[in-house]
């Protein structure tokens, strides 16, 4: 047989598969009445479902909606004085300046991403902001698109990538000095607890970044062989994972004002995080451990067969695998830790939550509580779906080299 | 150097796990150059006792040189055997985060602190030498079998090893890809490379290899050329083995 005849071959006989589309009668019935007690099932739940929305739809038209936008910058950036907020948007440019670099040098995921941010920030640009506000708002997209045509331009230049993973590695303790202010150069901004859904997301950066290495450092020392870094690893997780979040928030603001005097004491919200942070590395470490534990022996002898030493087989071989792993766990201990943050007002510091919780005391707005909790639970969600989104996605794009 | 008569040389090695006595005083010699096979029934010792030439499992009792160094705990030793040492395992191994270059050129770049467009270079040779430089962009969950240990062949070559150990390198192969690694293998015994090889390819055997090991109950029960080995046993364990493995 010769090449052709294979070909053949191999088309011959080849069907479509079966349609497996059925009449939408038929699904109906199939799926929501195929029993009385099915049907009355449908029945029932329709009209529940149908009350329940109805009844969201009249409040939602009834409600006072304008409470979030008089409240709007209270809200977002607490009692951050008015003439320094160009520094909150300096900051969101810097971000969205890299956003859109990363994206023109790599395309891909970061594209999608740094586009929506620019799309949503030309859409609330149209809004009906007052104008400086708008101009802000375009000012987004701009950054984001400059970004874009240097990152376009420097791609593939080494010098380029590495002076990007540098900028997105300064990129967070510059914009906390930025935000902050430094004596002498940038002035301080004093009440850094009072700074509304800012020190959620403040709060949440600082944790993330300072939980995943801390995390992946206690899941490996769990898994030392030294019995002493076992042991303190293990202890320390174990310990953390057994109380709640919010006595540890407790401890850090009220025993510590307690034992330490004041001259040493380090301010509120640096408590809080560092707090936040040792609690999500707990469970960070045990995510991490999960990975760990996937990765077979044979990926060890592999790497030490090859000649590499232990530090070189963790850092090129195992982590990278079992970090691929455990990437859904990871980021749902970074959504539950963003969450997390609304704690925060359980120790007098007006993040988003405790902030509506003073609006709400306000005369003006009373009884519009739920209008409120409205909009904190859509912020939320944008912000943790998106989260969900992204890790969904890096899965997918890492998904190429799975066994 | 502590001496130079050979360039493996094991005096009655003994290892247990736990209770279990796997390796009961091996003792043989090899010089440069040879290929060794080793076959002999499932448990009995063959992978447990090369796995000890790269300090993959640990002896102890008695002793091994390679190549003048002799194994001990000291870590400087293990890591310098282990660079003259390159093994291919039954399961392949490779690294599933990575490309088939990338697999290749990790070790000269991290170990051997090669330029990384020298590292590459290097790899996409031995790539071609194992006859795949088409599949170097693609990750190992993209390539069949014998692509994959080839593969492993050239990661283990990678490390310019003096000795090379291969694990029942086809066992986990189709048919169909078998021939393929037997191949590279065969052209590397030529190339005359030191090879210890754990197969049950007995035409493999025949064809190349200096001497044939047979290894039962961690004992090494008969040590001879392939001629002798196959037509004139000197164990009737050996000759019982033979009649099992040759029937199919
Ligand atoms: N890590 C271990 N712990 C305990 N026993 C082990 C371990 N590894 C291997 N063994 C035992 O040691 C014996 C020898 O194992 P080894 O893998 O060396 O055999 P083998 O000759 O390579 O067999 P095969 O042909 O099946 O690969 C076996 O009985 C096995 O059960
Ligand atoms: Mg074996």
């Amino acid at each position: 047989m010769d090449e052709n005849q294979l070909a053949g071959y191999a088309d011959k006989n080849q069907l479509p598969p079966p349609s497996e589309r059925i009449p939408a009668i038929r699904w109906l019935k199939q799926n929501l009445f195929s029993s009385w007690f099915n049907a009355i099932l449908t029945i029932v739940s329709t009209v529940l479902i149908m009350t329940i929305v109805f009844g969201l739809l009249r409040w939602a038209l009834e409600a006072r909606w304008e409470v979030i936008p008089a409240n709007l910058k209270l809200l977002l950036v607490g009692t951050y004085p008015v003439e320094h907020l160009w520094r909150v948007w300096a900051t969101v440019y810097l971000i969205a300046f890299l956003l859109g670099f990363s994206s023109g040098a790599h395309g891909g995921l970061m594209r999608r991403v740094s586009t929506t941010a620019a799309l949503v920030s030309v859409v609330l640009a149209v809004l009906p902001f007052p104008w400086g506000t708008r101009g802000w708002l375009l000012g987004i997209a701009v950054a984001a698109v400059a970004g874009f045509g240097l990152g376009y331009l420097g791609k593939g230049i080494r010098w380029c990538k590495r002076l990007e993973i540098a900028s997105w590695i300064l990129s967070f303790p510059i914009s906390l000095i930025f935000l902050n202010g430094v004596g002498g150069i940038l002035p301080v901004i004093k009440g850094r607890t009072m700074w509304g859904f800012m020190l959620n997301l403040i709060g949440a950066v600082v944790g993330i970044g300072l939980s995943f290495p801390v995390g992946v450092l206690l899941a490996l020392g769990r898994r030392s062989k030294l019995p002493a870094i076992r042991l303190v690893c293990t202890a320390y997780i174990e310990i953390i994972r057994g109380v709640p979040l919010i006595s540890l928030l407790f401890m850090a603001s009220i025993m510590l004002q307690l034992l330490l005097p004041a001259s040493v004491r380090p301010d509120l919200l640096i408590r809080a995080m560092l707090t936040i942070t040792a609690f999500s590395a707990a469970y960070m470490a045990e995510n991490v451990r999960g990975g760990l534990q996937a990765i077979p022996q044979g990926q060890y002898e592999a790497a030490y067969a090859v000649g590499l030493n232990r530090a070189l087989t963790t850092i090129l071989i195992i982590l990278p695998q079992a970090l691929r792993i455990v990437i859904p766990a990871i980021v749902g201990q970074f959504i539950a830790l963003f969450m997390d943050t609304t704690l925060f007002g359980f120790i007098a510091i007006l993040e988003l939550l405790n902030i509506t919780r003073s609006i709400m005391g306000n005369l003006e707005w009373r009884g519009t509580i739920f209008e409120l909790y409205a909009f904190i639970g859509i912020v939320f969600w944008i912000l943790c779906y998106s989260m969900s989104y992204v890790s969904r996605r890096i899965e997918k794009t890492l998904g190429v080299g799975e066994r | 150097m502590i001496n130079n008569e050979g360039i493996i040389i094991y005096r009655d090695v003994h290892k247990w796990y736990g209770d279990f006595h796997v390796l009961r005083g091996i003792t043989f010699t090899m010089q440069k150059g040879e290929v060794v096979v080793i076959c002999g029934p499932s448990g009995s010792g063959k992978s447990t006792c090369i796995r000890t030439i790269n300090r993959l499992e640990e002896h102890q009792r008695g002793q091994i040189i390679v190549d003048g160094i002799e194994l001990t705990n000291d870590l400087r030793n293990i890591e310098a055997i282990r660079r003259e040492v390159g093994i291919v395992f039954q399961q392949f191994n490779l690294f599933p985060h990575l490309t088939a270059l990338q697999n290749v050129s990790l070790a000269p770049f991290w170990v051997l602190k090669m330029r990384k467009s020298k590292a590459e270079e290097a790899a996409m040779k031995l790539l071609e030498r194992v006859g795949i430089p088409e599949q170097a962009q693609k990750y190992p969950a993209q390539l069949s079998g014998g692509q994959q240990q080839r593969v492993a062949i050239a990661r283990a070559l990678a490390m310019s090893p003096k000795i090379m150990l291969f694990d029942e390198p086809t066992s986990a192969l189709d048919p169909e890809m078998i021939k393929e690694v037997l191949d590279v293998m065969k052209n590397l015994a030529r190339s005359g490379m030191t090879m210890i090889v754990v197969t049950h390819e007995m035409g493999f055997a025949r064809e190349v290899a200096d001497r044939i090991i047979f290894f039962d109950y961690g004992q090494l029960v008969e040590e001879n050329t392939p001629e002798e080995f196959f037509h004139n046993p000197k164990h009737d364990r050996t000759k019982l083995f033979l009649s099992q493995i040759l029937e199919y």
